[in-house]
């Protein structure tokens, strides 16, 4: 099988399933037990990784905060803000294409008093940064932005975002979840408040991700427990998953400079060969401001789902943000909706468009590009012949 | 190989479609589409003088239920009289598939009332009245 879908996860690399592995059988101890040895290598290995964590985001140890997931640290950052400044402004801002985790977690909140704004994107999926100057008022509390988006791997203007932000005095939450191992992420240089990370999306395992918060900046933790990670996240820590986290971003500092320029070779590769392929596919998100190895696109007269199975069959794992491929274990047909990112870039999704997301890993080659370039013309021309829309207007 | 959300009939069927395509000289068109994702389904009908499907195609804009309900549809309605299609039920067209996951029932609700809209088609280029397709379709119901 060829792996496209690397937005959803990544293959871990085998240094850092070799290093997590002793925390399994040995250093099994809990890492709050400082007094004798497991316990104390446990804990000296975890901070280890809090190091590693903080130099590849251009933060200090003391910032970084453990959690369970990319979902939990987008949690942790806005409700343990809020909660904490509840009295400072009800008026929270966020772009129309976020995460689940931060979208479904602020539409909730106006129940609860708040105001949400959700800035617009163009086509590309970028938010204009004036946008948001205008849109940040005397009561705005906190701003939360996505780095990058996963469907259709836009990069967004962070710096300029966060500079708005810091001149204004409003908390700046990024959601950098997409963005870590593919684009270079620097506390300083994008002027957040806290930023968001998992390590699944960059080599590392599922069950670690990080939140850094800086100084200053208070936070309520969500979960009554222990003391562990300061109390921001309380819970015994989930030690060989952070180790790995540690090795997943200490490998990524040191060999994106040589695979980001390969996955621009792909992604400029696979992008030249779909753009003539039909004259009714058309691309999503932004030709420039992309993730390296991030190329995503909607076909006419096909649907997403049949796309995704046919690929499937044929070898290769992608993603589609259709009506129909949404959520295949809902009860109901009500709970299968289309991508609202696709929907905010201004694709028609009430026409059940064929998306698609194709997001390169390090491992892949040119190859692989070749063989999806290769099947997909095939693939698309089968579904065009059974679909009614097709050929109608000719 | 684990196992898709989906019956090894549909995924058959769905790799497989059963009466893709078009009739040129059908006598019955019908055409669903569901507002809520976007799916359209066409059935192609042809019914000979005594009434019986001679011959059915389909084609179909929509996800692997939809394709796969479709194309089962098709091989349920060959040979059959204009009564027997009426009777022909979503879920007669779901259990021939070995079931669908619930939120992909109404594909197989589609290719009913794609089945309904061709006969109400046939009838009207016969001059006759399409109402007596519901007519029909109720006293079905009322029997059953």
């Amino acid at each position: 099988m060829i792996y496209l879908d690397n937005v959803a996860g990544t293959k871990p690399d085998q240094r850092v399933i070799d290093k997590m592995m002793p925390y399994f059988t040995e250093h099994y101890g809990n890492p709050s037990a400082h007094f004798y040895p497991i316990g104390r290598e446990a804990f000296e290995a975890m901070e280890a990784a809090r190091a590693e964590v903080a130099d590849f985001i251009g933060a200090k140890p003391d910032n970084i905060v453990f959690t369970a997931s990319g979902t939990e640290s987008n949690n942790i950052a806005l409700k343990g803000f809020l909660n904490h400044s509840a009295n400072k402004g009800k008026h929270i801002i966020i772009s129309e294409i976020e995460h689940f985790s931060v979208d479904t977690l602020v539409t909730k909140l106006i129940s609860e008093g708040y105001e949400v704004t959700k800035l617009k994107v163009d086509n590309g999926g970028l938010v204009n940064p004036s946008d948001l100057e205008n849109a940040i008022r005397k009561d705005t509390v906190l701003v939360s932005i996505q780095y990058v988006n996963p469907e259709i791997g836009t990069i967004q203007y962070t710096e300029k975002l966060g500079g708005i932000c810091k001149s204004k005095g409003v908390t700046f939450h990024v959601d950098a979840i997409a963005a870590a191992g593919y684009v270079e992420i620097d506390v300083e240089k994008l002027n957040c408040d806290m930023l968001s990370i998992a390590a699944q999306n960059f080599y590392g395992p599922k069950g670690a991700a990080a939140l850094y918060i800086r100084e200053g900046v208070k936070l309520m933790g969500l979960m009554d427990g222990g003391f562990q990670e300061k109390g921001y996240r309380s819970g015994t820590e989930n030690v060989p998953a952070i180790v790995g986290m540690g090795e997943a971003c200490a490998i990524a500092k040191a060999e994106m400079a040589e695979y980001v320029p390969r996955l621009e070779k792909l992604q400029k590769k696979l992008w030249e060969g779909l753009g003539g392929m039909f004259d009714f596919l058309n691309f999503t998100g932004h030709e420039t401001r992309r993730r390296p190895g991030h190329v995503s696109f909607w076909i006419e007269y096909i649907e997403g789902e049949s796309l995704l199975m046919w690929l499937s069959l044929k070898g290769f794992a992608c993603a589609s943000g259709s009506a129909c491929s949404s959520n295949i274990l809902a009860e109901d047909e009500d709970d299968l909706v289309a991508s609202s990112v696709l929907t905010a870039v201004g694709v028609p999704t009430d026409i059940c468009a064929g998306s698609l997301g194709v997001s390169m890993s390090r491992y892949n080659t040119e190859e692989d590009i070749d063989k999806l370039l290769e099947v997909l013309p095939e693939t698309v021309q089968k579904l065009c012949e059974m679909s009614p829309m097709y050929n109608r207007d000719k | 190989m684990a196992k898709g959300p989906y019956s090894e009939k549909v995924m058959d069927h769905f790799m497989n479609p059963r009466n893709m395509g078009e009739i040129d000289d059908a006598n019955g068109v019908g055409e669903v589409g569901n507002p809520a994702c976007g799916d359209v389904m066409k059935i192609f009908l042809k019914i000979s003088d005594n009434n019986i499907v001679e011959d059915v195609k389909f084609k179909t804009f929509g996800c692997g239920a939809a394709i796969a309900s479709s194309s089962m549809a098709t091989e349920l309605m060959i040979g059959k009289n204009i009564d027997e299609l009426l009777q022909l039920t979503n879920d007669a067209i779901v259990d021939a598939l070995g079931g669908l996951p619930p939120a992909k029932i109404h594909c197989s609700v589609m290719a009913e009332e794609a089945i309904e809209e061709a006969l109400k088609d046939y009838f009207k280029s016969k001059g006759e009245d399409p109402a007596i397709v519901d007519e029909m379709k109720a006293k079905i119901k009322k029997d059953n």
